[in-house]
């Protein structure tokens, strides 16, 4: 079996980079962005782009996934930046030489959403990992991201150590994007970590409540990073720093900082200091 | 990755082929009854049906799980049986998406010789049922096809699976769901790696089918 998995491997990575071969002509005015889906679903980039656009007449074209995909698509060079927040991946993707510099520029909070009447009594813990252990404790259903995205990894270093075993009756791997998983958590009374702003935009469809909002371990920080054009071919890189130069300025820190007061009342996203 | 993955890889085909399993024997024994039925008879009304089951060839698998998930949902008319996110709830919505296919693709088959077949059976003094029975063995090679087609479509489906399945690891996760989920992580050569695994799952499936068409034949 794990022989047969060997050359199956091989061959896709064959596969792979025969897909990889062909670099297409660099069109300088566009910039191709791969991000993550909770700042492209909750509208921040929607909101921001068509000001961005009309400044400089650049067209971004953005590409959504979850961090690891979104990552992966940059290292086979069909992103020139990336904007996504898992701290670890991106640090090895720079130390891969892929990026050039990580450039955090805004955060916001995860929080623990589940039904109402929180069954597991976690709303008075003082940070998420008491919550968690409060949950395991009870063993309330609980919706695991398990793809790898940042929230996943948020989860995981949550957990610490002992990360609940996929086929414990009450833990659930869901494998799939945030909306799916709080569709999930809905459905099953179960609780589950998601940044607020994928939270709130979905909130009308779901029985869910944000059980626990604060707390140390729930910090959510959004990064930056230009493609190094020395490692990927086909970068436009005048266009990936004119992006980051602007997402990093005045006119739009504004607007981020402004960004979900209207629709909901408080502010989705925080500029870094 | 590979090594840690090979118990839940086996786990995962096992589910894989329950479900693809299941789905194409209830469609089968849903739609080929159906299906004759149309082919040996005459009615008005029977060419709406027909153009019916054609358009329903083409329902979206996503269209097909979300109403399936509507009806299984908590609020759900259905959501007391509590079976959304199992693998019995993807058989449903399977069955859904290949029902039609079963009916309209048995009657295309049925009908071409059903004048003769009917003509037969009345000289040997048939009853319906045995009429019936005459149709579907006489066009056994042809039917066996139709059953593949429906394990085909069965095996491949994503869309509708992922949405009242849910993916979830060692319970509801298949191999279109496992290649959907590696592709998000950013693993695409992991997940080409299990797309060819699946290809051969079908070609052992379609090998032992041939077999027994063969065996039968002889």
């Amino acid at each position: 079996m794990k022989k047969l998995l060997a050359v199956l491997m091989a061959l896709a990575i064959v596969f792979t980079l025969a897909a990889c071969g062909g670099t297409s002509e660099n069109e300088n005015k566009i910039i191709r962005v791969s991000t993550t889906t909770s700042v492209n679903d909750s509208g921040l980039l929607p909101y921001l782009l068509p000001v961005f656009e009309e400044a400089t007449g650049y067209t971004v074209e953005v590409q959504s996934a979850g961090t690891g995909a979104a990552i992966q698509k940059a290292k086979d060079g069909n992103a020139d930046l990336i904007l996504v927040h898992s701290k670890a991946s991106e640090e090895e993707f720079i130390a891969e030489g892929y990026g050039v510099e990580r450039l955090p520029f805004m955060y916001n909070y995860f929080v623990i959403v589940g039904p109402a009447d929180d069954p597991a009594g976690i709303k008075d813990s003082v940070n998420a990992a008491e919550a968690f252990d409060k949950i395991e404790d009870t063993e309330a259903t609980f919706i695991s991201r398990g793809d790898e995205s940042g929230t996943h990894k948020a989860e995981l270093k949550i957990w610490g150590e002992d990360v609940p075993e996929a086929d414990d009756e009450w833990y659930i791997s869901a494998g799939q994007g945030m909306g799916a998983c709080l569709t999930m958590a809905s459905e099953k009374d179960a609780y589950c970590l998601t940044d607020k702003a994928t939270f709130l935009s979905n909130k009308a469809d779901l029985d869910l409540e944000i059980i626990l909002a604060e707390g140390e371990d729930m910090k959510n920080t959004y990064s930056l990073i230009e493609c190094n054009p020395e490692k990927l071919d086909g970068i436009n890189t005048e266009g990936a720093k004119a992006f980051i130069e602007w997402m990093m300025g005045d006119e739009a820190s504004a607007l981020i900082a402004e960004y979900g007061k209207e629709a909901y009342g408080e502010a989705l996203f925080y500029l870094a200091e | 990755m590979l090594m840690s993955m090979d118990k839940e890889l086996l786990q995962i085909i096992g589910v894989t082929l329950r479900m693809s399993f299941f789905s194409t024997l209830i469609s089968c024994l849903l739609g080929m009854p159906l299906g004759v039925l149309l082919g040996k008879s005459s009615f008005k009304g029977k060419g709406t049906i027909i153009k019916l089951t054609g358009t329903f060839m083409g329902l979206p698998p996503v269209v097909a799980g979300l109403i399936v998930y509507m009806l299984f949902s908590k609020n759900g008319i259905l959501g007391s049986l509590d079976i959304l996110f199992t693998v019995e709830v993807m058989v449903i919505a399977q069955c859904m998406l290949i029902v039609p296919v079963v009916i309209n693709l048995t009657h295309s088959i049925t009908s071409v010789n059903s004048a003769c077949l009917i003509e037969t059976a009345k000289g040997l003094n048939f009853s319906k049922g045995k009429t019936a029975i005459l149709m579907l063995t006489e066009n056994k090679t042809a039917l066996f096809s139709v059953v593949l087609s429906a394990f085909g479509r069965s095996i491949a489906e994503v869309g509708a699976v992922s949405l009242v399945g849910g993916n979830i690891q060692w319970k509801t996760r298949v191999m279109t769901t496992a290649i959907m989920l590696e592709t998000n992580k950013g693993n695409f050569s992991f997940a080409l790696a299990l797309g060819i695994i699946l290809l051969l799952i079908s070609f052992t499936v379609n090998i032992i089918a041939s077999f027994a068409v063969k065996e039968d034949k002889q």
